[in-house]
């Protein structure tokens, strides 16, 4: 499955290129590319160069700081962390169920989160390539470029953001890094006001998100020797599914496919993830490499997110984001697609999932309910795992008898992603760079496979146009023979 | 029999004893403050409290008020020498609000908001200070420690049971707990003590108590310092 580009085999006598940092991804990761005089790609890899080391100082914290420490993780989906640390504490403080109107106030914060996330990749980071061209020229290729040559699709981006991050403000306390969700249950109900306002709007959210999967899906399908083939590779996938294999976010059992579609394993109970996945570490990159154990690590890498969740599950719950889930398996044809660019289709569908979700949990009342928190008998240890925008969010944590955190380990989305992006980077290296001179728009086509699977690089937060890049090739000696920036 | 004095131009009734900063408060009158609580003996140690009487600088919290007094408190002179000791509290120890359960709580937060204090500027300590979570119902981090030493008074002056000490001298001073472990669960500390309700800031703290009010909730969230001043800890 993989492209055998990882390593060459002389690189002593090869030229380098790096694309650092990699622009319109969240985090800072550099991709480098070893090219010999021909231009010939030998070796190609996605670094990430940042490390965090969040589970080693959360050690020796209590373990209800957890949930609002270890958001600061992200500034894009703190939410994710939040509630997956939480779901680990509920098991510390025996609260393997919850209550409904915890359980759904948590949904509720998930949904929004996934809502705006998705909103802020497709809209922001993605149309300016989808819409375009991947070299088109690049002072255009942003989201201004975007606001000016298409307003109302800048405009939906940006409320439909908006309106995931109220979600998140009305449930969690704050738009990002809230303290809403605690071990056992959440600190706060919506109030009547709260819920009211969120339906004002509820109905124009589904509207537009709508809308967004059919362009995407116009997108995808009017040029299928690009969106079909650009950067694919065949691998396992997986996700959590619910009850009766529905798609679900918060909640439910590992579920892996090999790159068929034929199960790997399901029903797996998380508590128990690290019997069935494995990380292994590569010298080159911060970032670890996961797989599934049965398999081992070189059959047994596999994808998480959008494209992974619509295809794993065996149907989604609301009635709009089914009906484009049948549409995509469809065009599929009945066996999965691996292209990463349906990554963007997929995302759409789920976000339009989100959206009908939170319409349905605003018309339940348990959303305005009193019953908040629950507690049991107090363990030393717990998994807790949900569906982040990016994919499969594992935190496992132990505590010791003075409720201080012992051991912590974090598999987060972009990391199950791995081997996945470099797979993709490889391949389109191969295809489109190899062999030719490159240019400033070659090269964009790695960050557009990169940026397919909306990789949080680090977790961690930039600020919009303030992300040069510079792409320098250096010759064996040392010397710049040709260099490409972008202010 | 009362009289008065005046702060920062507002005349100030007076009772005979009493000191100029009980006289403010009970006038509504808000002096910054993070070691003084009004039920335990007050000792001047924060600073936080210094105001200008007749041109000179001292604590208003141990001062006792006199007739004809010209007290200055809230000047930009005086306000921008209590952010600096707000500054300096802030980097001498290891204070992540974003982390801490006593965020939207703390008086060291709160007064520092009060006082337009935003983000530091001189360069952080970050001492190595250590969690004591022993005991069964409280926990101490002593990372947030200002040395206020209201502990250390509550546990001797009420409790009884002289739990908490002062050790060391100067930019050493630490906080320290009279058993021969040093752990707290080795004393007999109850959660119900004095000395659990009095820490202005988050070092002595009930477990399993975190983030259980929400934010817009939280003491400070609703109304700031100046408008309650010395709200108790359990209440906070």
């Amino acid at each position: 499955m993989t492209y055998n580009l990882e390593t060459a085999e002389h690189p002593e006598n090869l030229r380098r290129v790096s694309i650092d940092p990699v622009s319109r991804v969240e985090g800072h990761g550099k991709v480098t590319l070893l090219l010999d005089d021909h231009n010939k790609v030998h070796q190609v890899r996605l670094h990430i160069v940042e490390f965090r080391g969040f589970e080693k100082f959360i050690q020796g914290r209590p373990y209800w700081e957890v949930p609002v420490a270890v958001q600061r993780l992200c500034g894009i989906c703190p939410v994710s962390h939040h509630l997956a640390a939480s779901k680990a504490m509920d098991i510390i403080v025996g609260a393997r169920k919850i209550t409904p109107t915890a359980e759904k106030l948590r949904r509720l914060m998930h949904y929004g989160q996934m809502l705006q996330s998705h909103a802020l990749h497709f809209f922001h980071l993605s149309t300016p390539d989808l819409l375009f061209g991947f070299d088109s020229e690049p002072t255009r290729r942003n989201i201004v470029g975007i606001a000016a040559a298409y307003p109302d699709l800048a405009k939906q981006g940006i409320l439909l953001r908006k309106y995931g991050q109220e979600v998140i403000r009305m449930t969690a306390g704050k738009r990002v890094h809230g303290t809403g969700s605690v071990p056992g249950g959440v600190n706060k109900a919506l109030t009547l006001a709260e819920r009211d306002e969120l339906l004002k709007d509820i109905y124009q959210i589904i509207g537009w998100s709508r809308d967004a999967v059919h362009l995407i899906q116009k997108i995808h399908t009017q040029d299928p020797g690009l969106y079909n083939s650009f950067g694919i590779f065949r691998s396992n996938f997986m996700s959590l599914a619910g009850n009766n294999g529905d798609m679900d976010f918060y909640h439910g059992a590992l579920r892996a496919r090999d790159d068929d579609g034929n199960i790997i394993f399901d029903g797996i109970d998380y508590q128990e993830y690290d019997r069935h996945i494995a990380e292994a570490v590569k010298p080159w990159s911060y970032m670890k490499f996961p797989y599934i154990r049965s398999l081992g690590q070189e059959e047994g890498w596999y994808k998480v997110g959008p494209l992974a969740r619509v295809q794993n599950c065996d149907q989604i719950s609301t009635p709009l984001a089914e009906h484009e889930r049948r549409e995509f398996v469809d065009y599929a044809g009945g066996s999965p697609m691996h292209a990463p660019l349906a990554n963007h289709w997929t995302r759409m569908i789920e976000m339009l999932y989100a959206a009908e979700a939170i319409k349905e949990l605003l018309h339940d009342d348990d959303i305005l309910g009193t019953d908040l928190m629950t507690s049991g008998e107090r363990q030393l240890e717990g998994v807790g795992v949900i569906e982040a925008p990016r994919g499969t969010l594992f935190h496992h944590y132990r505590v010791n008898e003075d409720d201080l955190i012992t051991m912590a380990n974090l598999i987060v989305s972009t990391t199950n992603n791995n081997q996945a992006m470099n797979e993709a980077v490889r391949h389109v290296a191969k295809r489109y760079l190899s062999g030719r001179e490159v240019t400033e728009g070659l090269l964009n086509h790695i960050e557009v496979a990169i940026r397919a699977f909306d990789p949080c690089l680090s977790c961690a937060t930039h600020a919009l146009g303030k992300m040069p890049l510079t792409v320098e090739l250096v010759d064996p000696d040392g010397s710049i023979v040709h260099a490409l920036s972008r202010e | 029999m009362s009289d008065t004095f005046t702060l920062d131009g507002k005349t100030i009734s007076f009772t005979e004893g009493q000191t100029i900063m009980q006289a403010a408060t009970d006038a509504g009158v808000y002096i910054p403050h993070l070691c003084y609580l009004p039920e335990l003996k007050p000792h001047g140690s924060c600073k936080l409290c210094t105001v200008k009487i007749n041109g000179r600088e001292t604590s208003s919290c141990t001062m006792r008020a006199a007739a004809g007094m010209v007290v200055e408190s809230d000047t930009e002179e005086i306000n921008s020498q209590r952010r600096a000791l707000i500054h300096m509290l802030f980097v001498e120890g290891n204070h992540l609000c974003p982390t801490c359960e006593v965020s939207g709580n703390c008086k060291l937060q709160a007064t520092a908001y009060h006082l337009g204090f935003m983000s530091p500027q001189f360069d952080h300590f970050f001492p190595i200070r250590r969690v004591d979570a022993s005991h069964p119902d409280i926990w101490l981090d002593f990372n947030r420690c200002i040395l206020c030493s209201l502990c250390v008074q509550a546990s001797r002056d009420v409790d009884g049971k002289n739990v908490f000490g002062l050790s060391g001298r100067g930019i050493k001073s630490r906080l320290i707990v009279n058993s021969k472990s040093g752990k707290l669960a080795d004393t007999d500390m109850a959660v119900t003590d004095k000395a659990a309700q009095v820490c202005p800031v988050g070092v002595i703290l009930k477990k399993r108590t975190a983030f259980k009010t929400p934010i817009g909730e939280r003491t400070y969230d609703k109304k700031p310092i100046s408008e309650v001043p010395d709200t108790p800890a359990k209440e906070r």
